[in-house]
C-alpha cells in the first residue's frame, strides 16, 4: 500500500459522500443530513489532501520545506473561515442570489489560477494536458466574469437591463474562434517557448474574461435564475477541467456532479419559461425584435382598486387562500408580514397555501427560501403544477410582487412574447388581489390582462406596508 | 323637490338638497320581496340620499321598520314613498301606483322592457324616467347591477329545493345497513346563471347532474360546477357574441329534441331554464313527459315566459297521468325573500353608485355611459327603448370566432409525428456524439481515458441524483454544490508546495478564495436548511 493509493481511496470515499450529500438534498426531510455528509466529505477530502501535500513536500525533491507548506495551508484555511463564516452567518435571504453568484466567481478565478499554475509546472509535450489547461482556463475565466456581472446585476450595482452591442453574436463567435486558434498554437508550440506559452494562456484567460462579461451583461434581470444556475454548472465544469489537468479523480467526480446539477437546474428554469437555453443565453426578452408588440402596451381596460381593509375583509370571508409571491416580495422584504398574515389566517381555520412559479425571484427556489426564513411551513408551499388545478376552488388569491408568472396572455395570446410559458392560473379563482407598486409592466415588458379581469382588484403600494396593513386590519374584524 | 336631469350644471350641485329615494311595499299579489334591505338602505344613505321606506315594506322579507329606521331611513306611508324623486321597486308598479308618482321622477325596477312597449309608452306619457333593471347590458362592468343574474341565481337554487321536495327520494346516494339507494339523476337544460346555480346546488346535494346548453363555450363552466356536460355536437351553436343564447335552426332542433327525450327519460329530476330574451323555448314536449318515469319531477324555471315544458301550467304544480310532477311556480325568488331582497337591494345600490358620481345625493343621467343608456327605457316624455346594441365581445377585445377548429385525431397524429421526428433526431444526435467520444478516447493516452471514464459516469450520476431534487430546495442545493465545487481547493493545495514563486502566489490566492467558498457555501446552506420546517 502506498500513500498515494491510500489517498486516492480516501478521495473516492469523499466523492461518494458528495453524491450522497446531493441525494440527501432532494427532500426537505433529509436535506440537513445531506448537508452534514457534504461537510464530512469535504473534511475528509481536505484532510487527505493536506496529508498528501505535506508528504510531497517532505519526500519529493524541488519542494519547499514541510513547515512552510503547512503554514501556508493553515493560513489559507484560516482566511477561508474568517471571511466565509461571517458572510454566511450575516447574509440576508433576500441577498442569496448575489451571494451565490459571488461564490461562483471565486471558483472561476481559482480555476483560472490553478490552470495557469498547472501549465507553469508541467509545460510541454503533452497535447492532452495542454488542451485541458486551455479549456480549464477558458471556462474558469468565463465563470469568473460572468458571475461578477451577475453579482453586480443582482445587487443592483449595475443596470439589470440587457446590454445589446451591435453584432454581439459575431463578437462571441470570433472570440471563441480566436481561443481555438490560440489553443492550436499552444499545442503546436509544445516545448518551444515557455514564456510565449504562458503569454498564450494568459491571452486565453483574457478572452474568457471578455466572453463571460459580455454574455452575462446581455442577459436581463428576470433571466437570472437561468444564468445563476448556468454559472453554477460552469463552476463545476471548471473544477472538472482542473481535475483533468491535475490528474485528480476527486476533482473530476465533484466537478462533474456540480456541472450536471447546474445544467439540470438551468434546464428546469428554461422549461418553466418555455424558452430554449440558447435563447436565454443569447439575450433577454424584447431584445430579439426590438420593442415588444405595441398593441400589448396600451391600456387593456379598466382596473379596480381595493383597500387593505377591504382585502382583509375578503380574506376573512374566504375558505381557501393562495398566495403567489414573486420577485417583488423579495424586493420589498415582505416575507415576514406575509408569514404573519398566513399564520393569522390559518389560526382562523382558513386554508392558506403558497403557489411558487419555478422562475419566481432571481434564483431557483428563491421564494421557498424566503418563506422558510419567515417560518412558513414548507409543506404549504407548493409548486406550480401542484397548485394550478386548485385555483378554481380558491376564494382569494394574493399576488404579491409577481407579474409575468401570473399572466394569462401566456395561455391566451399566441402573439405575446411570453406565449406558451406555463403560468400560475390565478384567474380561475373567485377573487384575485394583486399587490403592485404601479401599473408598470413586468420584466418581459408585457402588459398583464390579469389586472383588468373583473375578479381582479389592485392593491397599490409597497408590498410590505400593504401586507402589514392587512394584518393590522384583521383583529378588528374579530370583534364584529 | 328637485328633478333628475340629464345635464348637470355645476351650481346646482352645491345648492341642491339631497334627493329623496322611495322604497314602497311591493304591490304585486303574493310578492314577499322588497327593493332594499336595512343594509342596502345604509349604503344608499351613504350615497347622500334621503331614503323613505314605506311602513311594513320589508315585513315579508323579515326586515322590520325599526331596522330600516336604524339604518338611516325615514319610515313613512305609501304616499311619501311613491312621491320620492327616485322610486325603486322589484316589480313594475301598476297604473294605480304610477299615478302617485311625480312627473320628472325616476322609477327603477324590473320592467320586461322587450315585451311591454305599452307600459314604457305609458311611463313616457306620464313624464316618468323609467330605468329597467332587467335591461342591464351584459358587460363585465355592469354585472354588479344585473338583477336578472341575481334573480336567476336564486331561482336556480330554489328550483332544486322545490324539486327535492317533490321528488320522493334522496338526492344523494346512500349506503346504509338497510341497503343502498342510488343518487338522483338531475338533468338541467340551459346553463345560464339559473342553470349553473341549479346544477351546482343539485351537485352539492349529492345528485348525479347532467346539463346541456346550446352554447358550447359554457361546457367548461358546467364541468367546473361538478356536473357532466351533455354533448350534442350538431345541436350546439357557434360561440355567441352577446352572451345570450340564440334560437336554434330547424335541424339543430330535431337533434336536440332526440337528446332531450333520451336524457329526460333517464332523469329523476329535469330542471329547464331555457329563456331566450324573456321568451320560453319549448324543450320538453308532452311526448317526452309521457316517456318519463312516474314520480320524476320537472321544475320549469321558464314558466313565467310560458314554460319550457308543453304541459307546464305557470304558477301551478301539476301531476300528469303517468305520475310526473311538473312544477311551474313563477315566484321562486319570492320564496326566499330575505336573501333575494338583500341581493336585489345591492344591485340597486350599484346602479345608484353609477348614477351618483359625486356621492352627494344627486342622481345624474349620463347617457354617454352605455349602462345608463341601456337601462333607460323612457326619459323626459320620450320612449328610449330599445337602446343601441352593445357588443360584449368587442368590449372585451378578444377575438373569439377565429380559433381554427382542429380535429383531435388529426392533432394527436401531428403530435405523434413530431414526437417521432424528435426522437429520431435525438437518436442520430446521440449516435454521432457517442461516435465522436469513442474516436476521441481511441486517440487519447490511457491515463486520460481512465479520467474520462470517471468523468462520464459522474455526470450521469449527477444527472440522476439532481433530477429528483424538490423544487423548494433549489437554493440550498446551489449553495451546497457551490461549496462542493470549492473542491478545487484540493488542486490549489497541491500546488502550494511549489518552489516557483509565481506558482506559489497564484496557488495561495486560488486556495484562499476556494476555501472562502467552501466555508461560506456549506454554512449558508446549513443555515438555510435549518429554516425549512414542516407544519407542526
Amino acid at each position: 500500500m502506498t500513500i498515494i493509493g491510500l489517498i486516492q481511496g480516501l478521495y473516492i470515499i469523499a466523492g461518494v459522500m458528495f453524491i450522497l450529500s446531493l441525494a440527501g438534498l432532494s427532500k426537505p426531510a433529509t436535506a440537513r443530513a445531506g448537508n452534514t455528509i457534504g461537510i464530512a466529505g469535504m473534511g475528509l477530502a481536505l484532510a487527505a489532501t493536506v496529508w498528501y501535500s505535506l508528504y510531497e513536500s517532505a519526500e519529493l525533491p524541488d519542494r519547499q520545506p514541510v513547515w512552510l507548506t503547512a503554514l501556508l495551508i493553515v493560513a489559507v484555511l484560516g482566511i477561508g473561515l474568517a471571511v466565509g463564516a461571517p458572510i454566511a452567518r450575516k447574509v440576508e435571504m433576500t441577498q442569496m442570489p448575489e451571494l451565490i453568484a459571488a461564490f461562483h466567481s471565486f471558483v472561476g478565478m481559482a480555476a483560472v489560477l490553478v490552470g495557469i499554475n498547472s501549465y507553469l509546472a508541467e509545460s510541454g509535450g503533452d497535447t492532452v494536458h495542454t488542451v485541458e489547461v486551455a479549456l480549464g482556463v477558458l471556462i474558469g475565466a468565463y465563470t469568473f466574469t460572468g458571475s461578477v456581472v451577475a453579482f453586480l446585476k443582482l445587487s443592483a450595482k449595475m443596470k439589470s437591463a440587457p446590454l445589446v452591442l451591435p453584432g454581439r453574436n459575431l463578437i462571441n463567435i470570433s472570440a471563441f474562434a480566436a481561443f481555438l486558434a490560440l489553443m492550436i498554437w499552444l499545442v503546436v508550440l509544445g516545448d518551444g517557448s515557455h514564456t510565449l506559452g504562458v503569454v498564450l494562456v494568459a491571452v486565453m484567460a483574457v478572452i474568457g474574461f471578455g466572453l463571460g462579461w459580455h454574455m452575462v451583461a446581455a442577459i436581463g434581470g428576470g433571466d437570472m435564475p437561468v444564468v445563476v444556475s448556468m454559472l453554477n454548472s460552469y463552476s463545476g465544469w471548471a473544477a472538472a477541467a482542473a481535475g483533468f489537468m491535475l490528474g485528480n479523480n476527486l476533482l473530476i467526480i465533484t466537478g462533474a456532479l456540480v456541472g450536471s446539477s447546474g445544467a439540470i437546474l438551468s434546464y428546469i428554469m428554461c422549461r418553466a419559461m418555455n424558452r430554449s437555453f440558447i435563447s436565454v443565453i443569447l439575450g433577454g426578452f424584447g431584445s430579439d425584435d426590438g420593442a415588444p408588440a405595441a398593441g400589448a402596451d396600451g391600456p387593456m381596460g379598466e382596473y379596480t382598486e381595493i383597500s387593505a381593509d377591504a382585502a382583509a375583509d375578503a380574506l376573512m370571508s374566504a375558505k381557501s387562500v393562495v398566495i403567489t409571491p414573486g420577485y417583488g416580495m423579495a424586493v420589498a422584504k415582505a416575507q415576514y408580514p406575509v408569514a404573519e398574515l398566513t399564520q393569522r389566517l390559518r389560526a382562523r381555520g382558513i386554508k392558506v397555501r403558497f403557489g411558487v412559479h419555478p422562475v419566481a425571484g432571481r434564483l431557483p427556489g428563491h421564494m421557498n427560501v424566503l418563506l422558510a426564513e419567515a417560518r412558513v411551513p414548507y409543506d404549504i408551499v407548493l409548486e406550480m403544477d401542484e397548485i394550478n388545478d386548485d385555483f378554481a376552488d380558491t376564494d382569494v388569491v394574493l399576488v404579491i410582487g409577481a407579474n409575468d408568472t401570473v399572466n394569462p396572455a401566456a395561455n391566451d395570446d399566441p402573439s405575446s412574447p411570453i406565449a406558451g410559458m406555463p403560468v400560475l392560473e390565478v384567474w380561475h379563482a373567485q377573487h384575485v388581489i394583486v399587490f403592485k407598486r404601479s401599473m408598470a409592466t413586468g420584466y418581459a415588458g408585457v402588459q398583464n390582462p390579469l389586472f383588468f379581469k373583473e375578479n381582479t382588484d389592485m392593491l397599490f403600494g409597497d408590498a410590505k406596508t400593504q401586507v402589514e396593513a392587512i394584518v393590522a386590519a384583521l383583529p378588528a374584524l374579530q370583534k364584529v | 323637490m328637485t328633478s333628475v336631469s340629464s345635464v348637470q350644471s355645476p351650481e346646482s350641485v352645491e345648492t341642491a338638497p339631497p334627493m329623496t329615494l322611495g322604497i314602497p311595499a311591493e304591490t304585486k299579489k303574493g310578492e314577499s320581496l322588497v327593493a332594499a334591505s336595512p343594509k342596502t338602505v345604509g349604503q344608499l344613505v351613504a350615497l347622500g340620499y334621503d331614503v323613505v321606506v314605506q311602513r311594513g315594506a320589508g315585513l315579508k322579507a323579515t326586515f322590520s321598520d325599526a331596522d330600516y329606521a336604524a339604518a338611516g331611513a325615514k319610515v313613512a306611508d305609501a304616499k311619501a314613498a311613491w312621491a320620492a324623486d327616485i322610486v325603486t321597486a322589484v316589480n313594475a308598479p301598476g297604473a294605480a301606483q304610477l299615478t302617485k308618482m311625480r312627473k320628472g321622477s325616476v322609477l327603477i325596477s324590473m320592467m320586461s322592457a322587450p315585451s311591454s312597449p305599452d307600459y314604457i309608452a305609458d311611463l313616457a306619457k306620464r313624464g316618468i324616467t323609467g330605468m329597467a333593471l332587467d335591461a342591464v347590458p351584459r358587460i363585465s362592468r355592469a354585472q354588479s347591477m344585473d338583477v336578472l343574474s341575481t334573480m336567476s341565481n336564486v331561482a336556480g337554487y330554489r328550483s332544486v329545493i322545490e324539486a327535492a321536495e317533490n321528488y320522493g327520494g334522496m338526492f344523494t346516494g346512500q349506503m346504509t345497513a338497510a341497503g343502498k339507494t342510488p343518487p338522483a339523476n338531475v338533468f338541467v337544460i340551459g346553463a345560464g346563471v339559473a342553470g349553473l346555480s341549479a346544477l351546482g346546488t343539485a351537485a352539492s346535494l349529492g345528485a348525479e347532474v347532467r346539463a346541456f346548453d346550446v352554447r358550447p363555450e359554457v361546457g367548461e363552466q358546467i364541468e367546473s360546477m361538478g356536473a357532466t356536460f351533455v354533448q350534442a355536437e350538431a345541436a350546439q351553436q357557434e360561440v355567441s357574441t352577446d352572451g345570450y343564447a340564440k334560437a336554434l335552426s330547424e335541424e339543430q332542433e330535431k337533434l336536440t329534441a332526440v337528446m332531450y327525450a333520451e336524457e329526460s327519460a333517464k332523469a329523476d329530476v329535469v330542471i329547464t331554464t331555457a329563456l331566450v330574451r324573456g321568451k320560453a323555448v319549448r324543450t320538453i314536449s308532452a311526448e317526452m313527459v309521457a316517456g318519463m318515469k312516474p314520480g320524476s319531477v320537472i321544475v320549469d324555471l321558464a314558466a313565467i315566459g310560458g314554460g319550457n315544458c308543453e304541459l307546464t301550467v305557470p304558477g301551478e304544480r301539476i301531476v300528469t297521468d303517468n305520475g310526473v310532477i311538473i312544477v311551474g311556480y313563477t315566484d321562486l325568488t319570492s320564496r326566499m325573500p330575505k336573501h333575494t331582497s338583500q341581493l336585489f337591494g345591492t344591485n340597486i345600490v350599484n346602479v345608484m353608485k353609477l348614477l351618483t358620481p359625486g356621492k352627494d345625493g344627486q342622481a345624474v343621467l349620463n347617457f354617454e355611459d352605455e349602462v345608463v343608456r341601456g337601462v333607460t327605457v323612457a326619459h323626459a316624455g320620450e320612449v328610449m327603448w330599445p337602446p343601441p346594441p352593445v357588443n360584449v365581445s368587442a368590449a372585451a377585445g378578444a377575438p373569439v370566432a377565429d380559433v381554427p377548429v382542429i380535429d383531435p385525431v388529426e392533432k394527436a397524429r401531428l403530435a405523434a409525428e413530431a414526437a417521432a421526428k424528435k426522437s429520431t433526431r435525438r437518436l442520430v444526435g446521440s449516435a454521432v456524439a457517442a461516435a465522436l467520444v469513442v474516436l476521441a478516447v481511441a486517440f487519447s493516452p490511457f491515463t486520460f481515458v481512465s479520467y474520462f471514464t470517471i468523468f462520464a459516469l459522474a455526470v450521469v450520476v449527477g444527472y440522476y441524483v439532481i433530477s429528483g431534487v424538490s423544487h423548494a430546495l433549489h437554493t440550498p442545493l446551489m449553495a451546497q454544490t457551490n461549496a462542493i465545487s470549492g473542491i478545487i481547493l484540493v488542486g490549489a493545495l497541491m500546488q502550494l508546495g511549489s518552489t516557483n514563486v509565481a506558482v506559489l502566489v497564484m496557488s495561495f490566492i486560488a486556495a484562499s478564495i476556494a476555501s472562502i467558498n467552501i466555508f461560506g457555501g456549506f454554512l449558508v446552506s446549513y443555515r438555510m436548511l435549518g429554516m425549512f420546517q414542516k407544519e407542526a
